[in-house]
């Protein structure tokens, strides 16, 4: 027990601030995030959601330092992301984007050890600590029976986990993810989002990430982020943003939100205009 | 329901055979790459001492490790620090900086199929090369320096115009491809407009011959590939997290722009100069990436390993092309060339069926 | 082996950074631009006709060609030189360009061109045979060898890539032609080595020229041309549902198989009738189609035949250039046409948006 809780608790070094001030992020000219202002809170799980199109992985890759702003700026720990180098970025902030490439013939446990690299020097070997760090991570995603496995022999919902393992071996104290449920059924899904919620308890790691699942997102989420077209609709707890007047607004679905009966927190129904109550 | 002690315990139980796994699966990597540099090293020394010994006069290789270490008769001094020496000197020093030029322009651009004739090196080169041998109607030292500045003008004007706020393959390839076809056709001018024998003297340089390689073709080679070696040892990790993608990379703390450039800008010097002491040899830079990335089997550059591969290819290269035909000696290109394709199909062929497995 | 670097590989839909790429250009535009190159046509046929060594006015040409009067030299000149020459530029032009067109759409590689298939180097190998083992000289004998040397080298790198479970992936084809190009390369040289005869005749023949091809050698492509092409126009449908990708191409409806197998007998045929009427003319079949799709988006319905219109300009505008440049000499349009196109084909890739690598 006792190497767990050295491994996974912090040396309680504070938890930086994620801050986006007036940010606007294009693409090629082709603005897809308009002066958006968003402070996301330490030590607590934001999810930001939308419709499709609505610029919330550019937000993501924006607060990530992975899309420079041309307009405004990004702060992390009260300095601008862009004149970070990085590595020091990299020590702070682990993002893992939608779709990243598995090197041909690599495996599992080597890929997953690759998310220490921001921690170590350039002539540093793999340290035990590493070795530590790299277990729990595999062994927090159940993944760690696949270690000796190469990556492109496992399915889909593997290799999501796999991915987020390499994100958790980083360590990192804000953690970005675009879309981590992709891939993985119901009960992996849930699953997950279990680990980052224990995760964030635990080691009072900021998590940030982008959910289609809005009920999930409702039940995950301390703060609810809502975009439309590239701007904030509105933020907040998922009790005061999840009503049916946004969801009308941010996706133009008409729903019912209802209180979930496990856990209490909003749930939304959406009404079909082809689907009526059977009788 | 599961009691959150049992959780913990489980938990643990997963830590620790992760832990075990990772040592193994460590082991095993470690200990395949050991074994498969180890190899390569035998097969480069093996291929030197062959190179040395075999010949018009046989000396063995007893005889030559004794030489070597300055003992000897003179003949056998002679013949292998006069004949021998330089001209396998140049096969290892331009087949590891070919190698290097090739594993890491395929791995920066993502493409099999990089190489320094796909973006113009070796057509800039031959153009510069022919135009002093054809042109200025002189052999010898000049012909490098020609060699040289021609691969430096297509590489920096392709840098030049592929730059938009950063060096993107897809434009570095394309403009290296147009600039290929512009020297190639330059240098089919020059071909077409001087008499045939001037001409056939100019092929066997486009094709790659380390006939007349003197030491002085060695130094050049020698001396950029120590100085980029810690450029190369910089990138070999780096080259294997920008394989993850850009964005991977980057939220991993790798500068995606500046390892792009590092790793263009070093595969382009050695490409240049290795083009410029034994000619284009075919090939090479093609192939030694993929059979060093597939002999250490993990995923990774293999920086290293293509460096050897690249040598051992040389050297063996050139001794058969000694021999290919009975009264003459073939460039070394004309080999590589030939048993490169064959080669690859082979590469080809293990690879779907590994896959398919 | 990763595939080869696509543009077009990461396609989220939910990403709005993807949407540029995709849109599509309006039919407005692409009628103006097929206009557009059919009047530059006109023109380049225009001044294929009329310019060169003997300028011949404009209203003498149309004289020459509807009104023949026996005796007159610049009406003997258009007849017998010219006509020949811009017929053979047209048609060389138009194949290398839709044969390009075939094998990019194909790879969904947008640097493949008609030598990927190892056709040039078949063709180049089959010519040298005949120089060498037949002792033929004349250049409309080498037509049957051209050709015959294309359809082996594109059946031996069709039917090596095809064996293994998933057939002639693009990635296999790109490899195995590859492979195939260096090794044909490889004994052509070594053959123009050991003969300066050989050497010779094959190099102004390498060159790639519009010049010295009677009508004789016109009508003798001209059926496998024209089956090509319908070939080609066939499978355009095919070619805009593979660009998705070989699963929902299936999903869509088309058969993988039979839509390949066309494809690649089209190119086959197109780039062998290209290189026996015009010799192994490079640039213009990977030029053409990629400008071609820069200016009207990636529709092969229209690709195809715009690429038809396009590769004739290129190719019969860099031949009149090399008629007028060093008068009262001439350049071969084979080196001409990289000169004249590059710079074109730069400035498009650098107005591209394409940034991933």
């Amino acid at each position: 027990m006792s190497a767990t809780d050295t491994v996974a608790a912090r040396d309680g070094a504070e938890v930086p601030s994620l801050v986006a001030h007036g940010v606007s992020l294009a693409y090629d000219k082709q603005r897809i995030v308009h002066e958006l202002d968003l402070d996301i809170e330490p030590g607590q799980v934001t999810v930001i959601v939308g419709g499709n199109g609505c610029g919330k992985s550019t937000l993501l890759k924006g607060l990530g330092r992975l899309l420079r702003p041309d307009g405004g700026r990004v702060e992390l720990g009260e300095q601008d992301i862009t004149t970070m180098s990085s590595r020091a970025v990299a020590v702070l902030l682990g993002l893992l984007p939608q779709s990243p490439i598995a090197p041909e013939g690599i495996t599992v446990g080597d890929l997953v050890a690759r998310g220490r690299y921001p921690h170590q020097g350039m002539f540093t070997r793999h340290s035990s600590t590493d070795d530590q760090i790299v277990a729990q991570a595999l062994a927090d995603t159940g993944t760690a029976d696949l270690a000796d496995r190469r990556v492109e022999e496992l399915s889909g919902g593997q290799r999501q986990r796999v991915w987020i393992a390499m994100a958790l071996a980083q360590q990192p104290k804000v953690l970005l993810l675009d879309e981590p449920t992709t891939y993985l059924d119901v009960c992996h899904q849930v699953e997950l989002l279990d680990l980052l919620a224990d995760l964030n308890q635990r080691t009072g790691t900021t998590v940030v990430m982008v959910l289609h699942d809005l009920n999930l997102a409702a039940r995950y989420a301390d703060r609810l982020v809502v975009m439309r077209q590239g701007r904030l609709l509105c933020q907040g707890t998922p009790r005061d943003v999840l009503t049916p007047a946004t969801l009308q607004e941010a996706f133009g679905l008409e729903a019912l939100v209802v209180d979930d009966p496990v856990t209490g927190d909003p749930m939304m129904v959406p009404v079909s205009s082809r689907r009526r109550p059977r009788s | 329901m599961t009691t959150t002690d049992e959780r913990a315990v489980r938990a643990e139980h997963d830590r620790e055979a992760a832990l075990a796994t990772l040592a193994v699966v460590r082991r095993k990597r470690l200990s395949r790459r050991l074994v498969v540099t180890i190899g390569l090293v035998v097969v480069a020394v093996a291929a030197c001492l062959a190179a040395l010994s075999v010949g018009d006069l046989t000396v063995s290789p007893l005889q030559v490790l004794l030489t070597l270490t300055g003992g000897g008769d003179d003949v056998s001094r002679l013949v292998l620090l006069e004949f021998r020496l330089p001209r396998l000197a140049v096969d290892l020093s331009v087949g590891v900086a070919f190698g290097l030029a090739g594993a890491m322009f395929q791995s920066v651009l993502r493409n099999p199929l990089a190489s320094p004739d796909i973006i113009g090196v070796s057509q800039g080169a031959s153009v510069g090369a022919v135009a002093v041998l054809l042109v200025a109607g002189v052999s010898g030292p000049l012909v490098p320096v020609g060699a040289l500045v021609g691969a430096a003008a297509v590489a920096g004007l392709n840098l030049a115009l592929a730059w938009r706020g950063g060096v993107s393959g897809y434009r570095f390839v394309l403009c290296g491809i147009a600039l290929a076809f512009v020297a190639s056709s330059i240098l089919n001018y020059f071909l077409t407009r001087t008499d045939s024998r001037a001409a056939q003297g100019a092929l066997t340089w486009i094709a790659g011959s380390t006939i007349s390689a003197t030491y002085a073709d060695f130094w050049p080679v020698l001396v950029v590939v120590v100085v980029l070696l810690p450029a190369v040892l910089w990138l070999d990790r780096r080259l294997g997290l920008l394989e993850m993608g850009d964005q991977t990379a980057e939220a991993l703390g790798v500068s995606a722009l500046r390892t792009r450039l590092v790793a263009v800008l070093c595969g382009v010097v050695l490409a240049a100069v290795a083009t410029a002491a034994a000619g284009p040899v075919a090939f090479v830079a093609l192939i030694s990436g993929p059979v060093a990335r597939r002999l250490a089997g993990d995923g990774h550059p293999a920086l290293p390993q293509a460096a050897l591969v690249g040598m051992s290819l040389m050297a063996l290269a050139d001794l058969a092309a000694q021999y290919v035909l009975p009264d003459a000696q073939v460039p070394v290109g004309i080999v590589t060339g030939i048993i490169g394709g064959p080669y690859l199909v082979w590469l080809l062929a293990t690879g779907s069926r590994r896959r398919s497995a | 082996m990763s595939a080869p670097a696509s543009p077009a590989q990461a396609t989220d839909p939910t990403d709005p950074g993807q949407v540029p790429a995709l849109r599509r250009a309006p039919l407005s535009r692409k009628l103006l631009m097929a206009l557009v190159l059919l009047a530059l046509l006109v023109l380049a046929c225009a001044a294929s006709l009329a310019i060169g060594v003997r300028e011949v006015s404009l209203p003498t040409v149309w004289d020459a060609l509807w009104h023949p009067v026996a005796g007159n030299n610049d009406i003997s000149v258009v007849r017998e030189q010219r006509v020949p020459r811009t017929l053979v530029g047209a048609l060389a032009g138009a194949a290398l360009a839709v044969s390009g067109a075939l094998l990019q759409g194909l790879t969904r590689n947008p640097i493949a061109d008609p030598g990927l298939l190892g056709v040039n180097a078949g063709s180049s190998l089959a010519v040298i045979v005949a120089i060498t083992v037949f002792g033929l000289g004349d250049l409309d004998a080498f037509v049957w060898f051209a050709y015959a040397g294309a359809a082996i080298a594109a059946a031996l790198v069709y039917g090596v890539a095809s064996t293994g479970w998933e057939g002639a992936t693009p990635v296999r084809l790109a490899l195995v032609g590859a492979a195939a190009t260096a090794m044909m390369t490889s004994l052509i040289t070594l053959v123009l080595l050991t003969s300066r005869e050989a050497l010779e005749q094959y190099r102004f023949w390498s060159v790639g020229s519009l010049n010295a091809r009677g009508v004789g050698t016109v009508l003798l492509v001209l059926a496998p041309l024209v089956v090509g092409m319908v070939a080609a126009l066939s499978a355009t449908r095919f070619l805009n549902a593979t660009a998705l990708g070989d699963d929902l191409a299936r999903g869509l409806g088309q058969n993988i198989a039979v839509g390949r197998t066309l494809v690649i007998v089209g190119a086959v045929l197109l780039a062998g009738s290209a290189t026996a009427l015009a010799g192994p003319v490079a640039f213009v079949g990977l030029m053409v189609p990629h400008a071609v799709r820069a200016l009207i988006g990636p529709d092969y319905r229209w690709v195809v035949p715009l690429s038809a219109l396009g590769g004739p300009v290129l190719l019969l505008l860099a031949d009149v250039v090399g008629r007028v440049l060093v008068r009262p000499s001439e350049l071969e349009a084979g080196i001409v046409v990289a000169v004249l196109g590059a710079p074109a084909l730069i400035a498009l890739v650098r107005r591209s948006k394409a940034v991933s690598m």
